[in-house]
């Protein structure tokens, strides 16, 4: 294999806090040397002059609909988008048909992502046997597995039983497992399309309260409080949860929480005309709520981004409002609309956001630094961005690797593009009409 | 709706649009006084009906309205059609744009239905209801039935009472009777009003408190379904603190004006000593309704072509 030498990109590794203008060697699939001027001679060289190289993404949040919608996106689809995006590992919601409820399908879905060699796969797992919230699902068995099941929830739902919720915290304490809390008390939102209040009022839609996400987030902290267990709030999206977050960390309940780069950018009023593009869970609320997000994004309340990339088929989306299914696609849009929307208006500086899509997420995970998380040292796996902050583009869905179409930036004419994205030293992604190495 | 090839809500129309329309309606209204209650003003025109929610009042309105000007009209009701075989709202505008029809009346169960339709089609919209989101020819057949009773609509005041949370007809009538100048109230109980304040409008709970104040009463059908949800104990508990009875109705102003968008649950929100009182002008709001569906037909699909408007 022939080494590859990065040249003169601002590296940005929040795992080694490391930030300067280095040149990096990539060796059998590793980093093999980091340093101000490598030698060149028998080296690929990859000219990265102007950009910036940071570890490769960790997605914390993305839906990939295999198996049982492969219609609307595959492993294979999905994985390749996480490439695009800049990621090289991804985290998958077990809100399948049927759902990653065992240690079978865990593994078969982990094996498949394995035999396609694009990035790589933890699968989450189901807390209640068929995502029905009624009896605990195997969790030990899937953890066990080959498939090294690491986190549990329910998503696409929440687990309405308090007493289940409680027990499944208990039970994981046992081997240390992650519960991902899908905050939403189906009794509040029940029907419920919009955020309520003035917007669902107007438009005439049934609402989803923000008390549906904060009731069940305040039942979570007492429970992860009273259990130990390590609880991660999926895709905040109110103030009053932001509020619950920072005084629960302050008390020092083992919490972590993620947003979405679409509560983070867009409120209830940008929601255009009867358009479900705009048809998120939660959905998108005030532009307090988003305020607040931003501002817990920015001081470090909020751990990671999460794309919640959620593809959905052109037929089951091109429908009435009520009858379309919630999502958003997310993971090839998350960085150039971040940086765009928060670093470059001075909301968020890039190291920060850098922090929330990779040592952010790999906190908050906990996977072992040998499958992602050692950053940019020499040793550690090449798998490494490259970020072009400068070109400016437009985004078009139509060209994501994505089978999901559902993307509310669609059009939207950005700066900060992936430039490359390097799986295993390869170049598993390069932007069109960037040249060879 | 000068501009405005559809009739999608109330907020598309100026206080200009909806005098015209007003003004149209009555010539229409003259029309339908008439010995041949027709003319000729659309003729070659079709209209489909496209109903995915029964409702036989507005539907045969329409098709009355559409008929009296002439125009062909073709019924597509979604329980008998092609819907139940799992066609989708876009196949079958798809469907009627190749059939090259000038209007679709549509009543959906989901708001905003009306505006998806609109990205597929060429022809006139028509929003006959779309989930509890808007109204809009009931809306203006509202008004033509105040200013009927009332004259002058400035600074008068109407009270909307009962369901305004699932109330189409609430919403677009609120706002219709706004841009005319109307003081706008609404009363329910707390669990029956929008999550949000309705802009411009009064909120309260207590019916005999507001009834002195009104020039007119606005009753909203309850359905038993709000019950079942929890939104309140009963219909007896409804019916003793929102029901419009003969002793509410004594404390109100001379000339009040009371109206029901149909179908009315005697007993409940209205008594039928009050339905059937004077001051009562729910059939007159049927029959507003067909003169003013032809003022709006006339205007979306005859007016621009200079169309003859009244034989």
């Amino acid at each position: 294999m022939p080494e590859l030498l990065i040249e003169g990109a601002r590296l940005i590794d929040p795992f080694n806090r490391l930030d300067g203008v280095m040149d990096v060697a990539v060796s059998r699939g590793r980093i093999a040397a980091v340093g101000k001027t490598l030698e060149k001679e028998g080296r690929e060289v990859l000219d990265a002059r102007g950009k910036v190289l940071a570890p490769g993404f960790l997605e914390v949040h993305a839906h990939l609909r295999e198996p049982g919608r492969e219609d609307a996106e595959t492993l294979q689809s999905g994985l390749e988008a996480a490439l695009h995006g800049g990621y090289t590992a991804v985290c998958c919601m077990p809100n399948t048909e049927p759902p990653l409820d065992n240690a079978a399908i865990a593994e078969a879905v982990a094996a498949r992502a394995r035999e396609l060699g694009l990035a790589d796969l933890f699968p989450v797992g189901c807390i209640s046997r068929g995502r029905e919230g009624r009896e605990l699902a195997e969790m030990a068995l899937m953890h066990l597995s080959a498939a090294r099941v690491c986190a549990f929830s329910d998503d696409g739902s929440g687990v309405q039983d308090a007493g289940l919720m409680r027990r499944a915290m208990e039970y994981v304490t046992a081997f240390g497992a992650l519960i991902i809390s899908h905050a939403e008390d189906a009794a509040l939102s029940l029907g419920g399309q919009v955020n309520e209040g003035a917007v669902s009022t107007a438009m005439g839609l049934r609402g989803i309260p923000a008390l549906a996400e904060e009731v069940m987030v305040a039942r979570d902290l007492l429970l992860a409080e009273e259990t130990g267990c390590r609880l991660h709030l999926a895709h905040l999206s109110t103030a009053r949860s932001v509020r619950m977050l920072r005084d629960a960390k302050k008390r020092g309940v083992p919490v972590t929480a993620e947003a979405t780069p679409h509560h983070l950018l867009m409120s209830d009023r940008d929601i255009d005309g009867y358009d479900t593009v705009f048809k998120v869970n939660p959905p998108l609320r005030t532009p307090a709520d988003m305020q607040a997000l931003r501002k817990a994004t920015g001081d470090g309340i909020i751990d990671a981004v999460a794309s919640d990339h959620a593809p959905h088929t052109l037929e089951d989306k091109e429908r009435e409002f009520d009858y379309a299914p919630f999502g958003v696609v997310g993971m090839e849009s998350v960085f150039p609309m971040l940086y765009s929307e928060l670093v470059l208006t001075g909301a968020l500086d890039l190291t920060r956001l850098i922090e929330l899509l990779t040592s952010g997420p790999a906190r908050v995970l906990g996977v072992p630094a040998t499958d992602y998380g050692m950053g940019i040292i020499v040793g550690a796996r090449a798998d490494l961005v490259l970020l072009d902050v400068d070109g400016t583009w437009t985004l078009d869905a139509r060209e994501f690797a994505s089978k999901g179409r559902n993307c509310p930036f669609h059009g939207r004419v950005v700066k900060g593009r992936i430039h490359c994205t390097l799986k295993n030293g390869k170049i598993a992604y390069r932007a069109p009409n960037t040249g060879s190495a | 709706m000068a501009e405005s090839r559809h009739l999608l809500d109330v907020d598309d129309l100026t206080r200009e649009d909806i005098e015209r329309v007003l003004e149209s309606a009555r010539s229409f209204a003259e029309v339908l006084r008439r010995p041949i209650k027709k003319v000729p003003s659309l003729r070659g025109k079709t209209v489909v009906n496209l109903f995915y929610e029964p409702s036989t009042r507005t539907r045969m309105s329409f098709e009355v309205a559409a008929k009296r000007l002439s125009a062909d009209v073709m019924n597509f009701t979604a329980s008998t059609s092609s819907v139940e075989k799992g066609e989708s709202l876009k196949d079958t505008a798809l469907t009627l744009e190749a059939m090259g029809v000038d209007a679709v009346v549509i009543r959906h169960p989901v708001a905003g239905a009306p505006w998806l339709l609109r990205q597929w089609l060429e022809a006139a919209i028509l929003n006959a209801g779309d989930g509890m989101h808007a109204h809009p020819t009931q809306a203006l057949l509202d008004l033509f039935t105040l200013c009927d009773r009332l004259g002058d609509l400035e600074g008068r005041t109407i009270a909307y009472v009962g369901d305004i949370l699932h109330s189409r007809v609430a919403r677009s009538g609120i706002k219709a009777c706004r841009a005319m100048g109307m003081e706008v109230l609404v009363v329910a109980p707390p669990t029956l009003l929008p999550p949000a304040e309705l802009e411009g409008v009064e909120t309260g709970h207590d019916l005999d408190a507001v009834i002195p104040r009104c020039d007119a009463l606005y009753m909203l059908r309850i359905q038993k379904e709000r019950q079942e949800e929890g939104r309140f104990p009963s219909l007896e508990e409804y019916t003793h603190l929102y029901q419009l009875n003969p002793r509410r109705l004594g404390k109100a102003r001379p000339g009040v004006v009371v109206m029901h968008p149909g179908p009315m649950n005697r007993g409940v929100e209205i008594a039928s000593e009050v339905a059937d009182a004077p001051m009562a002008a729910i059939t007159a709001q049927v029959a507003s309704g067909v003169a003013v569906r032809m003022a709006v037909l006339f205007t979306l699909l005859g007016g621009a072509e200079g169309g003859e408007r009244v034989a």
